[in-house]
């Protein structure tokens, strides 16, 4: 096989933008985790920030809206699983199914006069003074704002979660929530709002997909990442550090797999693109294993809410 | 002030109730989507519902093509109805039915140009194997390592997508082509076709398999005692384990039946309607019978029912794209919307709606 082709910094400088998609989305799937909730619908909340990110860039001109307008959109969206969920009771797994079809095809519908379009180019922010150090420079500090913003995501919500007084309500929610019910806290509301967040965050990985990472518009743009982001939520044993390093993982073989097609290595392409996939399975796998069943899952996760008075 | 009180037992009424009253609210918000995209709501709907079974120019073509749509789906939606049942979430059915179709095809394809009665048979076995196989790989995960089925299973319908785009464009694709992607039309070879048995009917074998599968259902879950177990797992995990239920056994069980019928879905398809392996075979049926289940209430009848309807669905779907311009993505938000309200009203089966007046404190 020929790697010389294939130059270090270019591939290390790709990786880091083919992660932010998968590290904003696993992120706010995460807290919604911990809260207990288990949205399955990240998939379709992603390609609908895509398109509402897509068709406001292009209708504005700013991406910077176009980001605003994707994160509302995956929002919005979320409140539909929310509503099921957290009003109507309703079983998660199936909600969050239902979230991804319902996404997907509005998505599709969405986006239908906008096959084809270049969107506004997003600025690169080169840090000033780091940018110029060898090698490291070129790889991380000569990205758009995203990347640099979903790189502080995973320090603010680490410390979130550890430090403060919201995120241990939202944690002990996400461990037993009929004990964080009888404290007096809101459990629904912490639900939803976490549930929101991870609309958010999943809208903004989806709008980074159609206005970096690809630019443009296609019917299943994201193409699977949803899932991958949930399966590294796994991966991660609901830690924020560790998403970071699942991302950026699944970026590597995405990246990786993308230069060999593209170099015109001997290997079918066929194998090139599901290998995300198969390296997803085989984490799983390993994960689950070392760890007997007995996870570092929350308490809660996929558990309806119900006060009986 | 409307409170929610946990029924003790899901109310049998609501039961049956929900699914009908979930198509006419969905079919009123289907209205409105319709209208914000500037069609008529009314001619819509009533080409989607009502024309391909009754309109003079349309039914004749239309009304074959109900049971042809609506057999995968019920053959799939059986399959998963009983893992859904017992709390195992085989969602990658649409990859099952894919490796099923390939693996059908393969075998045919390899004895190609022989000609004999077995062939068919051989075929059909060798796509309920290809599916069973499939599913076995989340079912072995899931029992030896823990690993969790959802995720696994539907990794793995993007993996096979890979493995039909591989197939069409080289190890099975028509030497006889003019070098177009897409293998040889097995419909139009005698040994290999799943024709329409009765005329005008759309009846295919897959019909017959999945009318098969829903008496075979009905018998599995009402009178034999596996059947007790899997809606003993469902309702009651702890009660199950006392109760003997090898949990194992039962998502091992589950998982491959819903693959073998799944990967039956993609034999008699790319047998007879589709005719031959091509790069886009799959047309999303794995995942609207995840739809179909839940409508059905995860009940035999039901699902053959709900089969029909999402069929429907598709067909008119069709025609609505052809003769008003609504783009199919219309119709997936519809299906999407319906099992949206139907989770949704499944709160009135499972609680009771008391209002109160609010007490003064």
């Amino acid at each position: 096989m020929d790697f010389g082709s294939i130059n270090p910094v270019i591939l290390l400088a790709s990786l880091m933008v083919a992660s932010t998609p998968i590290l904003l989305a696993a992120l706010g799937e995460m807290v919604v985790e911990r809260s207990g909730v288990l949205n399955l619908g990240v998939e379709g909340m992603m390609i609908t920030g895509a398109v509402c990110g897509f068709i406001v860039a292009v209708e504005t001109g700013s991406p910077t809206m176009g980001f605003v307008a994707a994160a509302v959109g995956g929002a919005a969206l979320s409140m539909l699983f929310a509503l099921l969920t957290q009003v109507f009771l309703a079983t998660q797994v199936p909600s969050g199914l239902a979230l991804t079809l319902v996404g997907v095809g509005l998505a599709s519908l969405l986006g239908q006069n906008y096959v084809g379009i270049k969107p506004p180019s997003v600025a690169d922010m080169p840090i000033p003074g780091l940018e110029s150090i060898p090698f490291f420079g070129p790889v991380l500090f000569q990205h758009d704002a995203t990347v640099y913003l979903s790189v502080i995501a995973v320090v603010g919500i680490w410390a979130f979660l550890k430090y403060s007084r919201a995120g241990l309500i939202l944690r002990a929610v996400g461990e037993n929530h009929t004990a964080a019910h009888a404290l007096g806290y809101r459990v629904r509301m912490v639900r939803v709002a976490a549930i929101g967040f991870g609309g958010a965050m999943a809208g903004l990985g989806g709008a980074y997909i159609s206005l970096v990472r690809v630019p443009q518009w296609t019917d299943g743009i994201t193409a699977g990442i949803g899932w991958i982001a949930l399966a590294i939520v796994v991966f991660a044993s609901w830690k924020a550090w560790r998403v970071l390093i699942g991302a950026y993982l699944f970026g590597g073989i995405t990246v990786l797999q993308l230069n060999l097609q593209a170099a015109g290595a001997k290997v079918p392409v066929e194998l090139l693109s599901m290998s995300p996939f198969l390296a997803t399975i085989v984490v799983l796998v390993v994960i689950s294993a070392r760890r007997h069943g007995a996870s570092n899952a929350p308490a809660m996760l996929g558990r309806i809410f119900h006060a009986s008075n | 002030m409307i409170s929610f009180v946990k029924r003790p037992q899901p109310s049998r009424g609501w039961t049956i109730a929900t699914p009908v009253l979930a198509v006419l609210v969905t079919m009123v918000l289907g209205g409105v989507l319709f209208a914000l995209m500037g069609k008529d709501p009314f001619v819509a709907i009533r080409t989607i519902f009502w024309d391909p079974l009754f309109n003079d120019q349309f039914a004749a073509y239309s009304r074959p093509q109900l049971l042809v749509k609506a057999a995968p789906l019920i053959l799939i939606a059986i399959g998963l109805s009983l893992g859904f049942k017992a709390g195992i979430w085989n969602i990658g059915a649409e990859g099952q039915y894919l490796m099923g179709a390939l693996a059908g095809a393969s075998v045919g394809l390899a004895l190609y140009p022989l000609d004999a009665w077995w062939i068919f048979p051989l075929m059909v076995i060798a796509g309920a194997l290809g599916g069973y196989l499939w599913a076995l790989i989340p079912a072995i995960l899931k029992t030896r390592f823990n690993t969790n089925e959802i995720l696994v299973s539907l990794m793995l319908v993007y993996v096979a997508e890979q493995i039909m785009a591989s197939a069409a464009l080289s190890w099975l694709r028509n030497p006889e082509g003019n070098g177009f992607p897409g293998s040889r039309n097995l419909s139009r070879i005698d040994a290999m076709s799943n024709p329409e048995l009765i005329a005008g009917t759309g009846a295919h074998w897959g019909v017959v398999a999945a009318f098969g599968a829903v008496v075979a259902a009905y018998v599995l879950l009402n009178k034999h005692l596996l059947g007790f177990q899997i809606r003993l797992t469902g309702e009651s995990p702890r009660a199950a384990a006392f109760a003997g239920v090898n949990p194992k056994r039962l998502v091992v069980f589950c998982l491959c039946t819903a693959g073998a019928l799944s990967g039956l879905a993609g034999l008699f398809e790319v047998t007879g309607p589709a005719g031959q392996i091509s790069i886009d075979f799959g047309s999303g049926y794995g995942f609207t019978a995840i739809i179909v289940a839940f409508l059905g209430r995860l009940n035999p009848v039901g699902i053959l029912l709900a089969g029909l309807l999402l069929a429907l669905t598709f067909i008119g779907g069709e025609l609505a794209q052809f003769m008003l311009g609504l783009p199919s993505a219309a119709i997936q938000v519809f299906q999407g919307m319906l099992l949206m309200t139907l989770l949704a009203m499944d709160i009135l089966v499972n609680y009771r709606v008391v209002v109160k007046k609010r007490e003064v404190a």
